[in-house]
């Protein structure tokens, strides 16, 4: 069902109002020195940047509302009470323009969970099917990229309905549309654009190639398939966590910045003080915070940032992998190293576990 | 007096339960006519007004907040409202900051005798807040992002900043690696930088073996303030490399008996300026089309020398270092570290002249009430409240236990509002207020670049305006909000 489109640099806006049409659009705005998606205007030029926040906000809020709920007194037995629930649920149509391949695959991780996975998350589901995802494939290697490592790639469709790769430079400059799913295709259509000729397609085909090859200069693709096992066998070295975590600060950068990360806390907020009505919100959380395993207790059996800091390595390079046929839960976005206020490397942190084990197996 | 004309407007009172609640009742007594529009909150003294109670009812929906409390040198508990005057104080010059007019706020003392001063402070009040009407809503405020917010400030450093040639550079490292490895078989560790994931970046070292101090690195790109890890060391003995900045953080760290004199050894060297990274970035993307593909394209070797960084690579560059420095570089005057065990470098670096106002205040400064609401709400709404800016902070030592997001009690909620991220700015700049050092590590590590640095040195000048005085200096001094005077310099007893 692939067919290519081209779009002229100077068309993008014209094309992306009519694969639009009826969707909100979310495409990456510059706001401070921060990129971030935001609503799109009819006719507004997106920015093409990587943003600093990956788009999994459009499907998976930062905060969003489960359900309302309205206690009511009976009047003939004020001691009695009866509870009403409103779950309503506004979900809009969407389109989120200009995330790379792996924010795109971000959303591949999260539907094995959310839609695949033994229960199906309806807020979730409901978001997935109503947002078309137009990616925007990558035509240079930033320093923290890595996603050669995982499966990933600058070109890589997994979960994307369209995927556009930049061709040309200056008059000439444009894109060539490839239609991933039928889904994408409908949107494609829309947009009434010339078809793609070979020399066009080509030259997308070499942007790929030649963003691989930078990346392959940059850092060898390494293998993880050993790493699940070898993380394991490192679980309980106390001195190597302790030396992998010590700049750590166990804020929540890197999880809020991971288009993988799909952790959630569930609250009961009142409004109001007498408990009367209220709502259950379902919001980002994170396995940096204290907070995340602390049992009622006050218990918290990972007490410190070193324990916290395995579990996110862990989670993805090894818990996740072997639940999901060896899918690392990690598309090497980078921007986890990018963000972090002290730069914790997890390219670091993976590399060590595997090595270290090679030079002591029996540690 | 016949109960204000018009519509009722929601005005929160806190009042103490020894005068004033009892002057409330006074006057209740007496059948004084009062203004219907105050809800009145029993508190045991003013004295247990956290300034954050007042903050959240103004940006929950209230119209205005009165405390009010026994007279100075009458307090039940002795002291309580002498420190509530300070607070209360400080925070009344902070809310302008946020946008919010401090007229919609008002704290006094009305002794449990004084039934008419209450009606007449109860009357006039709410009659004030009549005239400012509804209170705006942050939530409501038309975003306000102007141009130079984050941007690049045209003003110089107000001393020159300039490193000194590769090889002095060299032998003061090398020299303070010696020091380290002298000092370390008697502590845990020593904590300073060493190149990060690339050219442009450097990250905390932590030596605990002589070959690990080999790695120290020093230059520009030691923007961190390693301060931040030491309390974490409690009952351990460690060292730490500080800048002239991050020493402030030290005193005010042993200030407050976070880390204890015995247990931390501090290696100082005198500092040139560190480079703001979102402004190198920037100045290095400046020539690429569409606003950069890929934000963070590394040099191969990036080298300070003189006053610039000279950067090899794809796209060679030399960088002036005086348009790329930290925001805190331009008004420092600590230059060489106030303490230090060890002090290598250029010890004898001029000081610059006292900083007055840092230029990143002076944008909120020029900003009308209404754009300030209107900047925070932009300025907020990208906020993924991950709390990288409290993590980072070398005072913020509740850690694990920090009422943002604690749920008893209930200080903020979960809801990913501008509204709920602002508060949580306030509590921040609330509990480092007259104890921040201004090292800016809050901003610096948002991920977002959201200027929250901003609300503090606003904090911290209405702190140095009150009480003259700073954080930082002295490590014999106390907090002033954790001290007060009976006799207030600067404070007029507020009789309305």
């Amino acid at each position: 069902m692939s067919f290519a489109r081209y779009i002229a640099r100077g068309e993008l806006a014209r094309a992306l109002d009519d694969m639009a049409r009826g969707r909100v659009t979310y495409a990456p705005r510059r706001e401070g020195d921060a990129v971030v998606f935001r609503p799109r205007a009819e006719g507004e030029e997106p920015l093409l940047a990587r943003a600093t926040v990956p788009p999994k906000g459009v499907i998976f809020p930062q905060s969003e509302r489960l359900f309302a709920f309205i206690r009511e007194k009976d009047p003939n037995d004020p001691g009695h009470t009866t509870v009403r629930l409103d779950s309503t649920v506004d979900i809009e149509p969407a389109l989120i323009f200009g995330g790379r391949p792996c924010d795109a695959r971000g959303f591949h991780i999260f539907d094995r969970v959310y839609l695949n996975g033994p229960h199906r998350d309806p807020y979730y589901a409901a978001r997935r099917e109503a947002t078309v995802v137009v990616t925007l494939a990558c035509n240079k290697a930033g320093s923290t990229c890595f996603c050669h490592w995982t499966g990933c790639g600058p070109a890589d469709t997994t979960g994307s309905d369209i995927l556009l790769t930049p061709v040309g430079e200056g008059a000439d400059a444009g894109f060539v549309a490839v239609a991933v799913t039928e889904r994408g295709g409908a949107v494609l259509e829309a947009a009434n654009l010339p078809e793609a000729d070979a020399a066009r397609s080509d030259a997308a085909q070499a942007v790929h190639a030649a963003t691989q090859a930078a990346l392959d200069a940059q850092s060898p693709a390494r293998d993880l398939s050993a790493t699940p096992a070898r993380l394991l066998e490192r679980f309980s070295d106390s001195d190597f966590w302790r030396d992998m975590s010590d700049k750590c600060l166990s804020c929540g950068a890197c999880t809020y910045l991971c288009p993988t990360c799909y952790c959630f806390n569930i609250t009961d907020e009142n409004d109001g003080g007498d408990g009367m009505r209220g709502r259950r919100l379902r919001s980002w959380d994170n396995c940096m915070s204290s907070l995340f395993t602390r049992e009622a207790s006050g218990h918290n059996p990972r007490m410190g940032k070193a324990l916290r800091l395995r579990n996110r390595v862990g989670h993805k390079f090894s818990y996740y992998p072997q639940l999901h046929e060896g899918v690392v839960s990690c598309n090497g976005c980078g921007r986890c190293i990018t963000g972090c206020p002290v730069s914790v490397d997890i390219r670091e942190m993976v590399v060590r576990a595997t090595e270290a084990n090679e030079e002591t197996p029996n540690a | 007096m016949p109960v204000l004309k018009g519509k009722e407007l929601r005005v929160v009172g806190f009042l103490c339960n020894w005068c004033s609640y009892g002057g409330a009742d006074t006057a209740g007594v007496g059948r004084f006519s009062q203004p219907t529009d105050l809800r009145i909150i029993r508190v045991p003294c003013s004295g247990r007004v956290d300034p954050m109670f007042v903050v959240k009812a103004l940006l929950g929906g209230a119209d205005g907040v009165l405390v009010s409390g026994c007279h100075p040198r009458d307090c039940h508990y002795s002291q309580g409202n002498f420190y509530a005057r300070r607070r209360l104080e400080t925070l009344k010059t902070f809310l302008p900051a946020l946008g919010i007019d401090p007229d919609r706020f008002q704290y006094t003392w009305v002794s449990a005798s004084e039934g008419q001063r209450w009606k007449n402070v109860v009357s006039t009040f709410v009659e004030k807040v009549h005239q400012l009407g509804h209170a705006p809503r942050i939530e409501e405020a038309a975003p306000y992002l102007p141009l130079a917010a984050g941007g690049d400030s045209p003003r110089a450093p107000l001393r020159p900043l300039a490193y000194p040639a590769a090889g002095t550079l060299a032998a003061s490292l090398e020299q303070l690696r010696e020091k380290i490895r002298a000092a370390l078989p008697e502590l845990d560790c020593v904590i300073g930088w060493q190149q990060g994931f690339d050219a442009l970046h450097a990250t905390p070292l932590f030596m605990r073996k002589p070959e690990d101090v080999d790695k120290l690195t020093w230059g520009p790109l030691n923007v961190h303030n390693l301060a931040t890890y030491l309390p974490q060391f409690k009952n351990r003995k460690v060292g730490v490399v500080v800048k002239g900045c991050d020493s402030r953080s030290v005193i005010e760290l042993l200030q407050e008996k976070l880390v204890e004199p015995d247990n931390v050894r501090v290696f100082g060297m005198a500092c040139e300026g560190v480079v703001d990274m979102a402004r190198v970035q920037k100045t290095l993307d400046a020539g690429n089309a569409d606003g950069a593909m890929c934000a963070d394209v590394a040099p191969a070797a990036v080298a300070a020398e003189g006053d610039g960084l000279t950067v090899e690579g794809e796209a060679p560059a030399r960088l002036k270092l005086a348009d790329v420095v930290a925001e805190k570089c331009r008004t420092c005057d600590t230059p060489v570290p106030l303490l230090g065990d060890v002090v290598e470098g250029n010890a004898s670096a001029p000081a610059g002249p006292a900083p007055d106002a840092p230029p990143s205040l002076e944008v909120l400064d020029a900003m009308t009430p209404e754009q300030r609401r209107g900047f925070w709400r932009a300025q907020m709404d990208r906020c993924l409240r991950c709390y990288a800016c409290r993590n980072a902070c070398p005072m913020c030592v509740c850690r694990d236990h920090c009422i943002a997001e604690s749920r008893d009690p209930h200080w903020t909620t979960q809801e990913g509002n501008v509204r709920e991220k602002l508060q949580f700015q306030v509590i921040h700049a609330l509990h480092l207020a007259g104890r921040c050092t201004e090292c800016g590590e809050c901003q610096r590590a948002c991920p977002v670049n959201i200027p929250v640095l901003s609300l503090k040195q606003w904090m911290n000048r209405s702190v140095r305006t009150l009480f003259d005085y700073r954080a930082g200096v002295d490590v014999n001094a106390v907090p002033p909000l954790l001290a007060f005077a009976v006799e207030e310099k600067n404070i007029k007893e507020h009789g309305l």
